[in-house]
């Protein structure tokens, strides 16, 4: 088992294992190709199993000769079942994998960790990336884990937490005046001039197969089994194309038993080219210029869309947008069932999720699981209105007149259980659900 | 209208090398076939039945040329138009 070549996913023109990214004779993306000739699944399996607690235990399905160093290695995140929320969304088979429980609290730690191993293995020096904020985060922090010195590009009005949780870790913090788009057009244009690694440019091939180790966990960890839907946030749309690309390694190969589970991918409305393009049966996107709480999705020109597309339409699945403040009640309405606290990009999913439950389009009884990418503390401000402190003296006697004039439920119903106040599209919340 | 069209590292194997090339044009459609008429081979690399590859980006002056007419957009004298790769980014 071996990465064989960098093949061109238009063409199949191929080349060899170095950083680019683009076909010569096409301008299509490349991707990497293995030869997975001498595979014994059950052999496979046993590997994983003996290998270690993180994304290195399916080193033999990334882009290595060898399983690289990583001193920060991520993954082996929870994959929770999740039954309270089920029982809200009429469903009753359904499982978040929360992947905030990575080093740096989102899923870009997969991409990075097999981005700046195949960068050391390059021989680079220096590493970079045009991000929304999580891979800011991601590379900062594993470029100081690894040694190597980084460049962060992002928009400069990005939430302060994602900025500060960068420049934590003593990377080069570039605020670029323009939204992601524009940074990823400079990051396009830099690429050519400096001898750098930017992690999801010229690196873009091998970053992107982290993405299929949370594929790969999901099945592992429902006993090498493959669900039957999927819900999963789409930006530039590699994540969402990637956990199909996992998912289908397993299946051709003979590790899990069953088909590829049914994509639904989940935008936000103010930013939403991919979702409007299946809406409209087009297999292109039209960029948009994001407008939207949802900062780590706001991607107007998704490199994968057409690809997003595809499987999303293949799988018998769809891609949905939802506004706001269905955003903010989807957060709310994960943490006050599962006790998971998510970014707006899980807001994205969750109030997919229960929008696609409302329409009907699950079967109760199919096996969901949700991709939970990113973690609540980095968007505070998505959250900030939907509750109140009870400010009290510190005696009895003040405890005891908060809690008769507000805090006692049977009071006025809707008066003062803020989070209560908007269910995204749910039933009504009744006490004790 | 002379333009400057800006070709990305990858293509330069069929403009001799060249990164920029002046051309004169009104439109951005007529820049680009304008490089192409020095080049041919480029036009064969990133269009396809007369429109642009689905993995091409053009922008005039940083903007993408999407937001504007398209390969109809209208150029002033001494715009830029770069051409890039739209893979990257995520």
């Amino acid at each position: 088992m071996a990465p064989e070549a960098l093949v061109c996913r238009e063409c199949d023109a191929s080349y060899p294992l170095e950083a680019r990214y683009v076909c010569e004779r096409c301008f299509g993306p490349l991707d990497v190709a293995y030869d997975f000739a001498d595979l014994d699944p059950a052999e496979a399996r046993r590997k994983i199993q003996a290998g270690s607690p993180g994304i290195w235990r399916y080193a033999d399905f990334l882009p290595f000769d060898e399983r690289p160093r990583d001193p920060l290695e991520p993954g082996l995140t929870p994959l929770i079942r999740v039954d309270r929320l089920a029982e809200r969304l009429g469903l009753r088979d359904l499982w978040v994998k929360n992947d905030a429980a990575n080093p740096t609290h989102s899923f870009k730690d997969r991409v990075v960790a097999v981005a700046l191993a195949k960068a050391r293995e390059l021989g680079f020096e220096t590493v970079a990336c045009a991000s929304t904020g999580n891979l800011a985060n991601a590379v900062a922090a594993h470029a100081a884990a690894s040694g190597l010195t980084s460049y962060v590009f992002v928009p400069a009005d990005l939430e302060e937490q994602k900025l500060l949780a960068t420049g934590v870790y003593g990377t080069r913090l570039i605020g670029v005046k323009g939204n992601y788009d524009d940074v990823n057009r400079l990051c396009t244009q830099l690429c050519e001039t400096r001898p750098w690694a930017f992690v999801n440019v010229n690196l873009r091939p091998y970053y992107s197969q982290g993405s299929k180790t949370l594929a790969f966990e999901t099945a592992e960890q429902l006993g090498w089994s493959v669900p039957d839907r999927i819900v999963g946030p789409i930006a530039s749309g590699s994540l969402f194309t990637k956990l199909g690309r996992g998912f289908s390694e397993w299946i051709d190969l003979g590790l899990v038993e069953g088909g590829l589970p049914t994509f639904n991918g989940a935008q936000a409305v103010g930013c939403s080219p991919v979702a409007a393009a299946f809406a409209a049966g087009r297999d292109v996107c039209k960029p948009q210029r994001p407008d939207t709480i949802a900062k780590s999705l706001a991607i107007g020109d998704p490199a994968d869309g057409p690809y997003a597309l595809d499987l999303a339409r293949n799988t018998g699945g769809g891609i949905d947008s939802v506004s706001d403040d269905e955003i903010r009640d989807g957060i709310r309405l994960l943490a006050e069932t599962t006790g998971i606290f998510t970014e707006t990009a899980g807001g994205v999913t969750i109030a997919t999720l229960a929008k696609l439950a409302r329409r009907g389009d699950i079967d109760p009884a199919e096996r969901v699981v949700a991709y939970i990418t990113g973690e609540g503390l980095k968007t505070l401000d998505a959250t900030r209105d939907g509750f109140r402190m009870h400010e009290i003296e510190p005696t009895l006697e003040g405890f005891e007149a908060e809690l008769e004039s507000t805090l006692t439920p049977s009071g006025a119903p809707g008066g003062s259980s803020p989070g209560r106040t908007a269910d995204p599209g749910l039933e009504p919340a009744t006490a004790g659900s | 209208m002379s333009v400057t069209v800006k070709i990305p590292a990858q293509l330069r194997a069929v403009t001799d090398g060249e990164g920029e090339i002046e051309v004169d044009g009104e439109t951005v459609g007529d820049a680009l076939d304008a490089v192409f008429d020095e080049h041919d081979d480029l036009r064969e690399r990133i269009t396809e039945d007369g429109g642009l590859r689905r993995f091409v980006n053009v922008y005039v002056s940083g903007e993408d040329i999407r937001f504007r007419d398209g390969l109809e957009t209208e150029l002033s004298d001494g715009d830029e138009v770069t051409i890039l790769p739209a893979v990257a980014g995520g």
